[in-house]
């Protein structure tokens, strides 16, 4: 058996991360950000059916931008996480947190030990009674977590559109501003401007009964942007 | 008769899904050792079930019993299975609220795993096929024999199925109930049931039905207005499932007792 190059371990990583950043940019970009009653989830996504944001459990929601086999993957893994904690103990112990930990677990063991990584990067984001309770967390695809606070926006060229969102964004925004802001900043400054049936959009909604997660369409969407 | 876990695709089964991490939640292994006793009818409770104009109505009485006694006279024997359908329990309450809560999570997690709902057809279906899952404590005498009830989305009415202690399954066109009350609460509704009763003729039908059943049932529990306690009711429409609210079912109650008074 011939002997494998050598690669030192920091050059593996970095081919490994490189690898996965550019799969990642190459997709289009979904955002989150907090409003007055809960969280709303914009995609640029031209598909009706496969979806990038979902409902996980009563009050947490999953989005995602990659490799749809690979975030499907997870989000079904996520599902029956939470399904399972909660039949054992009780809805309420069903916690974006240690969905976070469970998700950066195995995106980290896929990173070192699989082949490839995956090319994904994921939010799983809970709306809490109050808008301090929402929790963001960010999930990368070496399995580094973040908790982050207001928005977050990841693939395609996430910087940028970060900057214009942050230009636009303010705490407690209502639910119709919100969805000016992020529909706005997904659109691109220079050239045409996207048709809004290309967006998904959803909400978490803590004014909502036990599942707070719900898709808005279309013409919900239209509603909304033009109030 | 369980469905192997497949080898191909994301199995949208919560029931699979626990019982391969070695959870048992119907209690399949409980049949080792001892014997078999005959297997009886539910000794409690009355569920009704009735077609109305819109959609259907499901309601059962608020009583649970121990033997001769009264565990519980405030207990709900109605629950939303998901946002189109409902289903009511007789039987051992124990086995039976277990049951139900497995149902609820089989079907939202279909839905989630799937991202479409069931069609009604599937989660009667899937229903029946739970409780053929029990069967081993059916034949410990531990029966359960719900009623379900939903909105047919794609047929655009409402529908009822009726089941057996060991799965069968069977549709209803008019009105059914389960319990040991049932008999009462069916003689009743064939008195009062017709084809397209509106909302409030349906509650009262409903209401009349499991007054009957508690005169004629000890198991089965009235109104107790000097409490305030009365039937639980929910009705399924295309436009979902609700509650009724008890002042509704009160109203319903003494409109039923009027009539009374002035037949008698």
């Amino acid at each position: 058996m011939p002997m494998p190059f050598y690669v030192a371990p920091e050059q593996m990583m970095k081919d490994r991360s490189d690898y996965a950043r550019k799969g990642i940019a190459r997709g289009k970009p979904v955002i989150a950000m907090e409003y007055a009653d809960g969280i709303l989830f914009i995609a640029d996504n031209p598909s009706t059916h496969l979806y990038k944001i979902s409902e996980i459990y009563d009050r947490i929601a999953f989005a995602a931008v990659g490799k749809y086999s690979e975030f499907e993957n997870l989000r079904i893994a996520g599902v029956r996480l939470a399904d399972v904690r909660g039949y054992s103990y009780d809805r309420e112990d069903v916690t974006a947190k240690s969905l976070a930990n469970a998700y950066s677990q195995g995106l980290a063991t896929i990173f070192t030990q699989e082949m490839k990584p995956y090319e994904v990067e994921i939010l799983v984001a809970q709306v809490g009674e109050r808008p301090e309770d929402n929790e963001l967390f960010h999930i990368l695809y070496d399995g580094s977590v973040t908790d982050e606070d207001g928005f977050v926006v990841m693939g395609g060229e996430a910087e940028a559109l970060a900057d214009r969102l942050k230009s636009g964004y303010r705490q407690g925004m209502d639910l119709s501003d919100a969805a000016k802001v992020g529909v706005e900043s997904l659109w691109p400054q220079d050239g045409e401007r996207l048709d809004p049936s290309r967006l998904e959009v959803a909400v978490l909604d803590r004014t909502r009964p036990r599942r707070k997660f719900l898709r808005l369409p279309d013409e919900e969407l239209g509603r909304i942007l033009q109030g | 008769m369980t469905p192997e876990e497949p080898s191909f695709g994301a199995n949208p089964s919560f029931f699979d899904l626990v019982r391969n991490l070695g959870v048992d939640p119907l209690g399949r292994a409980a049949a080792a050792g001892g014997e078999p006793l005959a297997p009886l009818p539910p000794h409690g409770t009355t569920v009704v079930a009735l077609q109305f104009a819109e959609g259907v109505i499901m309601a059962g009485d608020r009583r649970a019993v121990e033997g001769y006694a009264i565990a519980d006279s405030r207990m709900d024997k109605v629950f939303p299975a998901d946002e189109h359908s409902v289903v009511g329990i007789a039987g051992v309450a124990g086995q039976a609220l277990d049951l139900v809560r497995l149902f609820q999570t089989e079907l939202e997690h279909y839905e989630k795993v799937e991202g479409d709902a069931l069609s009604l057809e599937g989660k009667a279906n899937r229903l029946a096929q739970l409780i053929r899952s029990s069967l081993p404590m059916v034949m410990q005498g531990l029966v359960v024999v719900p009623i379900y009830g939903g909105f047919d989305l794609r047929k655009g009415q409402g529908r009822i199925f009726r089941y057996d202690a060991i799965g069968g399954r069977y549709e209803e066109i008019d009105y059914n109930a389960t319990g040991s009350g049932s008999r009462d609460a069916k003689a009743s509704l064939k008195k009062r049931w017709r084809a397209g009763m509106a909302r409030q003729d349906g509650v009262e039908a409903a209401v009349e039905s499991l007054l009957d059943a508690s005169e004629a049932d000890t198991a089965t529990g009235g109104p107790d207005p000097v409490r305030g306690i009365y039937p639980s009711v929910h009705i399924v429409t295309a436009d979902g499932v609700e509650e009724v609210p008890a002042d509704e079912t009160r109203l319903a109650f003494e409109a039923v007792l009027a009539r009374r008074e002035g037949s008698s």
